[in-house]
Order: C-alpha cells, then sequence, then structure tokens
C-alpha cells in the first residue's frame, strides 16, 4: 500500500448477524471521493460501518494505511437525549473548524443543539465530520434534511478538501454525487 | 426550638464545612459526565458498595475510607472489564452493596454505629485528614478532566470516532469510572451515602434542563449544587438535624422549585405565542 492509498477493501462481505453487502474489493486514494448508491436494504451504511469498525466483517478485509484518521456520519439524528451541548461545541470535539462555516448556519452555532431545527442539525453533523482533521470521511446520506443551499456549501467543501483527504459518500440524491465524486460504486 | 446563630462561626464546624464544600463542587462536575454516559445510577452503586466497603474495613480494623475506596474502584474496575454500559451492572451493584451492608449490620455490633453514620450522613466529625483527602480529590479531578472531557463528549456524540481510526477509548472510560468510585467512596464517608448521590444526580439533572452550553451547564451544575449545600449546612447546624437528609431535602426542593419555575415560564410563553398570532 503506497502512501496515497488510504483504503484498500479486498473481496469484503459484511454484516451483522448475517452477511447483507458484498463481496466487494475497491480501493480508495488521496483526492477520491468514492460515491456508493443503491436501493433500501442494499447494504450501503453496512459497508460504511464495516470500514468504520461497528459492523461485523465476515470474510475479507479492510485494509487501511497506518495511523490513517478516520472521521463517520451516521445516517440519523444525533443521540442527544438532552445533552446541552452547543453547535459550537459539536465542532469542536471533531476538531472541525467553524470558520468556513456559511452565514446562514452562523446564528445556529451557540445554540444548543437539541433546540435546533431537523436540517440544521444535519448540517452542523455533517460539517463537524467534514471539516475534521481527519484523512478519510465516511458521510451516510448528509444532505437529508438539509436545504438546497446547505447542500450546495457541503459540495463546494467536498470539492476542496480533495486536495489533502478522501471521502466516501453514500447518498439517493443522484446530482449530488454526480456533482461530487470522482467515482460511484453501484450495490 | 431556639435557634442558634453562633453556631454558624463555630471554629469546630470549619473543617467540616470545607470538606463538604468540596464534595458539593466536585461531585456535580463529575455528574454531568455520568449523565452523558446515561449512567446516573451509577453514583448510588458505587455509593452502596463503598458503605459495605468501609463497614467490612471497621469490622476488620482497618480504616474505612480505604476499605471504602478499594471496593468502589474494584467495583469499577470489573465493570471496566466486562465493558458493559447502561444501568443494568450498577442496578446489581447496588443491591448488592445494600444487601452487604445490611446484613454486616444485622449481624455484626461493631459495625451499627458507622452503619448509622454512613447511610446518615457524618459531616460534623470529618477532621482534617478527611478534607485533606477530599482536596486530593479535587486535585485530582481537575487534572484529569480537561483529558477526559472531550473523548467522552466525542464518543457520546460520534460513537464510531475512534474505532474507526483505530484509537483506543477503554482507557478514557476506565479513567473516569476510577475517578467517579474514588470521588464517591470518600464522599460516602464524608456526607453519607444518599447525600453523595444527590449531589451526583441532582444538579446536573437541573444543568441538562436549563444550562446553554456544555460549559454553561458544567457551571450551573457546580452553582447549583454549592449553593444547596450551603443552605443545607447552615439549616441542619441551626436547626440542629442530620446534615445527609437535610441536604438531600434541599436538593429535591430545588429540583422542584427548577420545575415550576419553568414550567410557569413555558405556560407564559404559550400563552404570549397565542395572543400574538
Amino acid at each position: 500500500m503506497d502512501d496515497r492509498c488510504y483504503l484498500e477493501v479486498e473481496a469484503l462481505s459484511a454484516g451483522y448477524t448475517h452477511p447483507v453487502v458484498g463481496p466487494l474489493s475497491f480501493s480508495v486514494r488521496l483526492g477520491d471521493i468514492l460515491g456508493i448508491r443503491g436501493p433500501n436494504g442494499s447494504g450501503k451504511s453496512t459497508l460504511l460501518n464495516a470500514i468504520a469498525g461497528s459492523a461485523r466483517i465476515f470474510s475479507g478485509r479492510v485494509v487501511k494505511r497506518p495511523g490513517l484518521r478516520v472521521s463517520h456520519q451516521q445516517q440519523g439524528a444525533l443521540p442527544l437525549n438532552d445533552v446541552p451541548l452547543s453547535g459550537r461545541e459539536l465542532l469542536g470535539l471533531t476538531g472541525a473548524t467553524g470558520e468556513s462555516l456559511p452565514a446562514w448556519i452562523k446564528p445556529c452555532v451557540r445554540r444548543r443543539l437539541d433546540r435546533l431545527s431537523g436540517g440544521q442539525l444535519q448540517f452542523l453533523q455533517v460539517w463537524a465530520c467534514l471539516t475534521a482533521p481527519v484523512d478519510l470521511i465516511l458521510l451516510d446520506e448528509p444532505t437529508n434534511n438539509v436545504d438546497p443551499p446547505g447542500v450546495q456549501h457541503m459540495a463546494e467543501e467536498l470539492t476542496r478538501m480533495r486536495s489533502s483527504q478522501a471521502a466516501m459518500v453514500i447518498s439517493h440524491d443522484q446530482r449530488f454525487l454526480e456533482r461530487v465524486c470522482t467515482r460511484v460504486i453501484d450495490l | 426550638m431556639t435557634v442558634n446563630l453562633s453556631v454558624l462561626i463555630d471554629p469546630l464546624f470549619r473543617l467540616p464545612f470545607l470538606t463538604g464544600l468540596t464534595f458539593a463542587l466536585v461531585l456535580p462536575v463529575l455528574g454531568m459526565y455520568l449523565r452523558l454516559r446515561e449512567e446516573w445510577l451509577a453514583a448510588l452503586a458505587f455509593a452502596q458498595v463503598a458503605a459495605a466497603g468501609s463497614l467490612a474495613s471497621s469490622i476488620l480494623g482497618l480504616p474505612p475510607q480505604a476499605g471504602a475506596l478499594t471496593c468502589a474502584c474494584g467495583a469499577a474496575a470489573l465493570k471496566g472489564w466486562i465493558a458493559r454500559t447502561g444501568n443494568n451492572g450498577y442496578a446489581l451493584l447496588m443491591i448488592a452493596g445494600w444487601a452487604c451492608a445490611m446484613l454486616m449490620l444485622a449481624n455484626v455490633p461493631i459495625a451499627e454505629h458507622l452503619g448509622h453514620a454512613l447511610f446518615d450522613g457524618q459531616l460534623y466529625f470529618t477532621g482534617i485528614g478527611h478534607l485533606a483527602i477530599a482536596l486530593l480529590f479535587l486535585g485530582a479531578t481537575a487534572a484529569l478532566l480537561p483529558w477526559l472531557s472531550r473523548p467522552l463528549l466525542l464518543e457520546r456524540m460520534f460513537p464510531d470516532f475512534f474505532r474507526a481510526s483505530g484509537l483506543p477509548a477503554l482507557r478514557y472510560h476506565l479513567v473516569f469510572d476510577l475517578l467517579i468510585a474514588a470521588g464517591l467512596a470518600l464522599a460516602t464517608s464524608s456526607v453519607g451515602v444518599f447525600a453523595a448521590f444527590g449531589l451526583v444526580f441532582v444538579p446536573s439533572m437541573i444543568a441538562y434542563r436549563i444550562g446553554p452550553s456544555w460549559r454553561a451547564s458544567v457551571a450551573i451544575a457546580a452553582g447549583s449544587s454549592l449553593g444547596a449545600y450551603l443552605v443545607a449546612f447552615a439549616a441542619a447546624l441551626l436547626l440542629d438535624q442530620p446534615f445527609g437528609p437535610v441536604l438531600v431535602i434541599t436538593l429535591a426542593g430545588l429540583a422542584v422549585s427548577g420545575w415550576l419555575v419553568l414550567a410557569l415560564l413555558q405556560r407564559r410563553a404559550a400563552t404570549n405565542l397565542t395572543a400574538a398570532s
């Protein structure tokens, strides 16, 4: 594995109680934005979970570059349960920068996360992973509930980070995938 | 009943006051992180196990605080080794600790006095040794919490963050478990089982409800706890009542008052909104 190769997936079959995705083989290199699409239940989220280490690998293997730093935005709302965390504090947890935040979301970062709308919360969750100081970003349906300006900013940030990072993006938004991804895997 | 205000400035109560004040500052802050992990029952579990350890030590002729600390930290290490999250393990520890303590109380006469002191709180009988240990614990918490805070919050909000990068997260949980176990063991020996539990549980509950951010909520938890402690300490002395129950009633009163004020504010806001529309 050379320095520019971040991840190699070899004949991977993954799931929880039984395999739900695979066998799959691919690699992710610096500058790649790999899109993953497929119908509901095809194992898109399971694939990302297997790479992140929270799904079971039944056969094959996932090889990460030693020291690879990974952020993973999981599908669905954050597990808030009344935790009094502000948007700014959420960004600070992953080491994400709030400087490049779009103007429309900046007033929200001082508020508690459980006082935000679903779309605002989703955007901050994605931004916390997207602008974290990591090598590989895993995004699972990042555009869910987000207004067009937010989707636009995500796409711009994904394009900008390609010089130093790589990403894998699951989305049902075909136009978003076509705009940001360097290649797409169909499951 | 006559109220003697001079007891409030009696030098006899200075060391107990400072010992309790130290725990009233540090336990609510730890309670914020216990609640973050949804493991608030740990506070009562460790307090009960510490009480049982303290009784066992006194029966064996050893220092009660050493037994409390050993048993509570042992329970924390066992829980960390089993690596189960949630309150089930803590519920088992709590009932086991309570049962052991009750059996010792029932069968060993020497344990009876200490048993009552542990459950009622024996703050007025604490000395320089208790204060020194409390301050040591405060220092350890102040040193460790900045290192623990971000990983504990990060693990809660992004559960995959450490695992995905192959970074170990268990050490943070184990150190926090040991810290909370040690804190409750030491606090139980000074303020009693339920007062220690109350200091962990109630201020953090209030702060979670009204805090505008994590940092502010930690300050609210510590501030409300210190306020309740000052009121309870003075009330217990002036009314000649046991400290532990007075503190618990004060904390409960604070929580109920907070709920009532919030409910009134929410009702008023809803009325204004209806009138405006």
